[in-house]
């Protein structure tokens, strides 16, 4: 398999790694994690069990430009809408929003419907994830 | 409206903005530093350091909860390694402070080492000075987790803990050198677990020639998980704050501090613009020092004198993005 190219010298992307919900199963997730790591991503790893308010409110003091959430529960729909709420009740409707583990095709639209940008299933490489978030993280235009 | 009315505003997004322009070297973000600099230095600065899996995050959980008890608020910045490869990081401390996120006081942010050595982040001291200026009574720095070389928390933190653990090498020479002599508190984590006595009763030893005038370097057996014995560890960093008014000790801290500061930019600074000044030129030195035509003394000397006739180059460029 291989690794995709390291990233040009610059301003890191920064990523929060969340496990919403009550499945304990964190390794697809920390795969993940080291393979963002390894693409030149600065990766807030957050654990397992974490509560829509953790995620948003982790996402908001750490200013990260996008959110990968790991989940394999099935609690996908009843989840989400709570985390995109939590989100846009702090502002943070500009954060990159992408999604992975195992959702049904059906449920793709719907999730996407949400505000979720891209759904990353079982089979895609580590190459097409980083490639989309590199593409795809918000650009910036802050005055202090 | 600026990031720094929105501060003042109350508006929660801007601080963590702030510290991201600060942290990229933004220039918007240096710009804001000349505002927020002089309005800091009330913070108590604490610095967690220890080696690997220490319990530094778990410590820093249980300490929040502590201060937060005592009625004030707090900020941490949590530093991790970057891949010197890759320029990426796992940034991994703040899983053991989730629960605490539901509380306004506390303010956590985690920070890559982004190629510097020794501890701490090129941009800590510049993230610490807005957390400061934010109102923060007390902020935390965990350090990279490091053995005998992590040593530069002494030029940010006024208050140094250093957490050992039992079980860890063999013995006090695993842990005599270099970082307990930073340490104004000694720490043995994971108390709950066997060995942590006879570890205590070695650092109590070695503490014995540590410390200064006035300071006795207390060795304090906690464990982080269970809560066991952090009132007394927050009474004591409460103590060496004292301490410092009162002895004059934290104001030479402040000037050391303060110089190490400067001296680190400039380092930086200086690499900045080698690093974008003519590469060829560099080249051409370094490809000589390598043949043995010319020694690195003079090399650095050959340096000097190029940036002394460089244009003035600030920034890096180049964004990861869109690229
Ligand atoms: N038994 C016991 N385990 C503890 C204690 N404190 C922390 N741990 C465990 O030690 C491990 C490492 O804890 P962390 O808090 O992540 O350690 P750290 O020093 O921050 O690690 P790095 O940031 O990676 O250097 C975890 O599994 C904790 O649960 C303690 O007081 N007792
Ligand atoms: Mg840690």
């Amino acid at each position: 398999m291989t690794q995709p190219a390291p990233a040009a010298p610059g301003r890191p992307i920064r990523v929060l790694i969340a496990k919403p919900g009550l499945d304990g199963h964190d390794r697809g997730a920390k795969v993940l994690t080291r393979a963002l790591r390894d693409a030149g991503f600065e990766v807030v790893y957050t654990g397992l069990f974490q509560t829509p308010e953790m995620i948003a409110s982790a996402a908001l003091q750490e200013d990260v430009d996008v959110i990968g959430l790991s989940i394999l529960s099935g609690a996908h729909l009843a989840l989400f809408p709570r985390i995109m709420e939590a989100l846009r009740a702090r502002g943070l409707d500009d954060v990159l929003v992408v999604a992975g583990g195992t959702i049904p095709g059906e449920d793709i639209p719907v999730v996407r419907d949400m505000g979720v940008a891209a759904v990353f299933g079982p089979g895609t490489s580590f190459a097409e994830i980083v490639e989309f978030l590199r593409e795809h993280a918000p650009a910036r235009d802050d005055a202090a | 409206m600026g990031l720094i009315d929105r501060l003042d505003a109350g508006d929660p997004r801007a601080l963590p903005r702030l510290l991201t322009l600060i942290e990229n070297r933004d220039p918007a973000g240096l710009s804001a530093l000349n505002v927020l600099y002089p309005r800091g230095g009330r913070a108590h600065v604490v610095g967690i350091t220890g080696p690997p899996g220490s319990g530094k995050s778990t410590l820093v959980a249980a300490l929040i909860a502590a201060i937060r008890a005592s009625g004030r608020t707090v900020a941490v910045l949590a530093i991790d390694p970057s891949s010197p490869v890759t320029g990426g990081a796992v940034l991994g401390d703040r899983i053991r402070m989730m629960e605490l996120h539901a509380d306004p006081g506390v303010f956590i942010r985690s920070m890559a080492s982004r190629g510097r050595v020794g501890g701490l982040a090129p941009a800590a001291a510049g993230a610490v000075a807005a957390l400061d200026a934010a109102g923060f009574p007390i902020i935390l720095v965990e350090t990279v987790g490091t053995g005998q070389d992590g040593i530069d928390i002494i030029t940010l933190a006024q208050t140094v803990v250093v957490v050992q653990v039992p079980g860890l090498g063999d013995g006090v020479q695993a842990i005599k050198a270099g970082q307990l002599e930073v340490g104004d508190l000694l720490v043995v984590n994971k108390c709950d677990l066997p060995g942590s006595e006879t570890l205590a009763r070695l650092l109590r030893q070695s503490a014995e020639d540590l410390g200064t005038e006035g300071w006795d370097v207390p060795v304090l057996p906690i464990s982080a998980a269970t809560g066991d014995g952090l009132p007394d560890l927050l009474g004591a960093i409460d103590r060496h704050r004292s301490y410092l008014l009162a002895s004059g000790e934290g104001d030479r801290r402040s000037s050391a501090a303060a110089s190490a500061a400067v001296m680190t930019g400039l380092r930086a600074a200086i690499e900045r613009r080698i690093a974008a000044g003519s590469s060829e030129a560099i080249a051409r030195l370094l490809d000589d020092v390598a043949a043995r035509r010319m020694t690195p003394d003079s090399a650095v000397a050959g340096l000097l004198a190029a940036l002394d006739r460089a244009p003035g180059s600030g920034h890096p460029v180049g964004d990861q993005r869109g690229g």
